[in-house]
């Protein structure tokens, strides 16, 4: 087994081994800590199928983030209120089965991404940053002015959603759904990079006139990079709604983009598990630093700093050596 | 809605377009001349606010706290430039955007623990607290007729520091090859420097003029920062003329639109209804101009391929 391989199946297994050990100790606080590093390790790894295989840099991945969100609040709260969402032209109602609201959700990702994607990709380069973050940013005003869904103030739910069969207030059955899925995307994902589109998306990024020539356009290859990275991004927002019971407009927000791309870098760029290992390191700091001092931000940028100029790799990098890397 | 509320709607957009001009310039020529995306901007606007006011509050000199402004932007952006920066521009703009990011965390942070989490207040001066009449009787605050003023003045300067000045030469030829204009000794790195300290006083005299009319708080800089994104995008980035018309666009577009889309809609809607939807369709109204832009002209209006 290579350093690579013994450091990724390390980085999967830390997840759920940290949850049952704190169940033993009965603490449930930090299973719920765990549950929230997998799921924004999920996010993470919607985003580094555009980022680290299209090597498309969006800075709005928020948005598909925080309609996620919004999907599970919105149907929620008609749920609760036994209200139907839509009565014409057919009758929507609301719903608390975690499952249909996922594929909702994931559906409104991959659409909203379809629609960015398709005006953003467009462009390229730093024009691309730009325009995803600011399609991000008219999402959020959006929220915030729009007051039917509580507006600046978001929505909350009482209940969390159920799971035929499973309890879901109960932590360690949440983790267990949470850390499922994120299993699966995180299969699923390894097979996409490996199978001819990942291999024709990984090319269009390093040399999109020799994928032009050969008969590919990677105008196609990356819009559908990108709807698949929303919906899974919109997915783990569902979940971060379900996990807080809470939505609002900060799950819109840019500094939300930033934080999801954080993961991912911390990580290593790429690296199927690079954003596992980044959003757990996230999470551990948030909770050291942030016991430590109200301004942990400040170490969180001179962290990142140091990684962006000196530890290119991130994490698994520094852990596994650079020999396996995408690039 | 009559004419005089409109003129003065009108002005109101003019003055907001002048301050992203402020914002977008400094964003383009560090564009243009690095081929850096910076997204510590809106901090550099921050720090000439907070230092505005820092001033203004042991001095009660608003002209000394325009000057502090402009002296700690510039001051902190060169820091910056000489610290961090510099070691961006060969690399790709991932990096760039995630350096610049971790830059807005300490910034936003630091300055939380220094001055607090409440705003600081930067008030108007006396002279110029009041309004003043216009032709055709429409009254209007002074204070915002000189932020027009200065942000005009500021522009025409720009053009000509650019167009005529040794300065401006360098940065043009800095902008097409920048091999050949250090091969024929000039300090690019200096020029870097300068150009990057330039942008930031004037994101920082943004800060400052801006400050006095809400309040000086932490991640006041964000918001202006995504709108000035918004300018370069319209305008094309590296052009400095872009920046002034897609600045002028965006504050019509964005004023305009918040007064006029819910009276707009109130026409053929329920009032409630109406304001709304007038109002998150207002909220968007730059990001539509912006996509609309995009569809015909992806490098922006006055951008090239």
């Amino acid at each position: 087994m290579s350093r690579a391989r013994a450091v990724n199946l390390l980085l999967f297994a830390m997840l759920p081994v940290t949850a049952l050990v704190a169940l033993a100790l009965d603490e449930p606080f930090i299973i719920t800590l765990a549950t929230k590093a997998a799921i924004l390790a999920l996010a993470g790894v919607g985003l580094n199928i555009a980022l680290g295989l299209g090597g498309l840099v969006s800075l709005g991945h928020a948005a598909f983030f925080g309609l996620g969100g919004y999907a599970m609040g919105i149907l929620a709260h008609h749920a609760q209120t036994f209200t139907p969402l839509m009565e014409a032209p057919f009758l929507i109602e609301g719903t608390k089965s975690m499952p249909v609201i996922w594929l909702t959700a994931a559906i409104i990702g991959a659409i909203a991404a379809l629609l960015i994607g398709a005006l953003s990709l467009r462009t390229s380069g730093v024009y691309f940053i730009m325009i995803t973050l600011a399609f991000g940013q008219m999402l959020y005003y959006f929220a915030i002015s729009w007051p039917a869904y509580g507006g600046e103030d978001g929505l909350s739910i009482y209940v969390r959603n159920g799971f035929p069969g499973l309890n879901t207030l109960d932590p360690i059955q949440f983790f267990a759904i949470v850390f499922t899925l994120l299993a699966v995307v995180l299969f699923l994902a390894g097979r996409l990079a490996a199978a001819p589109f990942g291999l024709a998306l990984a090319a269009a990024r390093q040399n999109p006139e020799r994928v032009e020539t050969v008969g590919l356009s990677p105008y196609r290859l990356r819009l559908l990079a990108f709807v698949i990275s929303g919906a899974i991004t919109a997915l783990a927002g569902t979940l971060f709604a379900d996990l807080n019971r809470f939505v609002s407009p900060t799950m819109l927000s840019w500094h939300m983009s930033g934080e999801i791309m954080i993961f991912v870098i911390l990580g290593g760029v790429g690296r199927l598990y690079g954003p596992v290992a980044g959003a757990a390191l996230f999470i551990l700091l948030e909770h050291i630093l942030g016991g430590l001092s109200d301004f942990w931000h400040v170490y969180l940028g001179l962290l990142l700093l140091l990684v962006v100029l000196f530890a290119r790799g991130g994490m698994i990098g520094a852990l596994a050596g650079r020999e396996v890397a995408h690039d | 809605m009559s004419t005089l509320l409109l003129i003065e709607q009108v002005l109101n957009g003019l003055q907001f377009g002048v301050m992203l001009f402020l914002m977008a310039a400094g964003l383009t020529l560090i564009f243009g001349v690095m081929g850096l995306i910076n997204l510590a901007h809106g901090s550099l606007y921050m720090v000439g606010a907070f230092a505005a006011a820092a001033v203004a509050g042991a001095t009660g000199s608003f002209l000394l706290a325009l000057i502090a402004s402009l002296a700690a932007a510039a001051a902190a952006g060169a820091i910056i430039e000489l610290v961090v920066i510099r070691r961006l521009y060969d690399r790709d703009h991932l990096d760039q955007v995630l350096a610049t990011f971790a830059l807005i965390l300490i910034f936003s942070e630091g300055t939380r623990w220094i001055f607090g989490s409440f705003p600081l207040f930067l008030d108007i001066p006396a002279a110029l607290a009041g309004p003043v009449t216009l032709p055709g009787g429409i009254q209007y605050p002074a204070y915002r007729l000189l932020i027009i003023g200065i942000g005009l003045v500021i522009a025409l300067g720009l053009f000509q520091l650019i167009a005529r000045t040794r300065i401006g030469i360098q940065i043009r030829a800095g902008e097409s090859d920048r091999e050949m204009i250090a091969a024929l000794g000039v300090d690019i790195s200096r020029l870097y420097t300068i150009v990057f300290a330039l942008g930031a006083a004037l994101a920082g005299l943004a800060g400052a003029l801006v400050g006095a009319l809400q309040s000086v708080q932490v991640g006041m800089g964000e918001p202006v920062l995504i709108l000035a994104f918004v300018v370069i995008v319209i305008g094309g980035i590296g052009s400095i003329k872009g920046a002034l018309v897609g600045a002028l666009l965006v504050g019509m577009t964005d004023t305009l639109g918040k007064v006029l889309l819910p009276g707009l809609f109130g026409a053929f809607m329920e009032p409630a209804a109406a304001t709304a939807v007038g109002s998150s369709l207002a909220s968007m109204a730059i990001y539509i101009l912006m996509a609309a832009v995009l569809l015909f002209r992806p490098t922006g209006l006055y951008g090239s391929a």
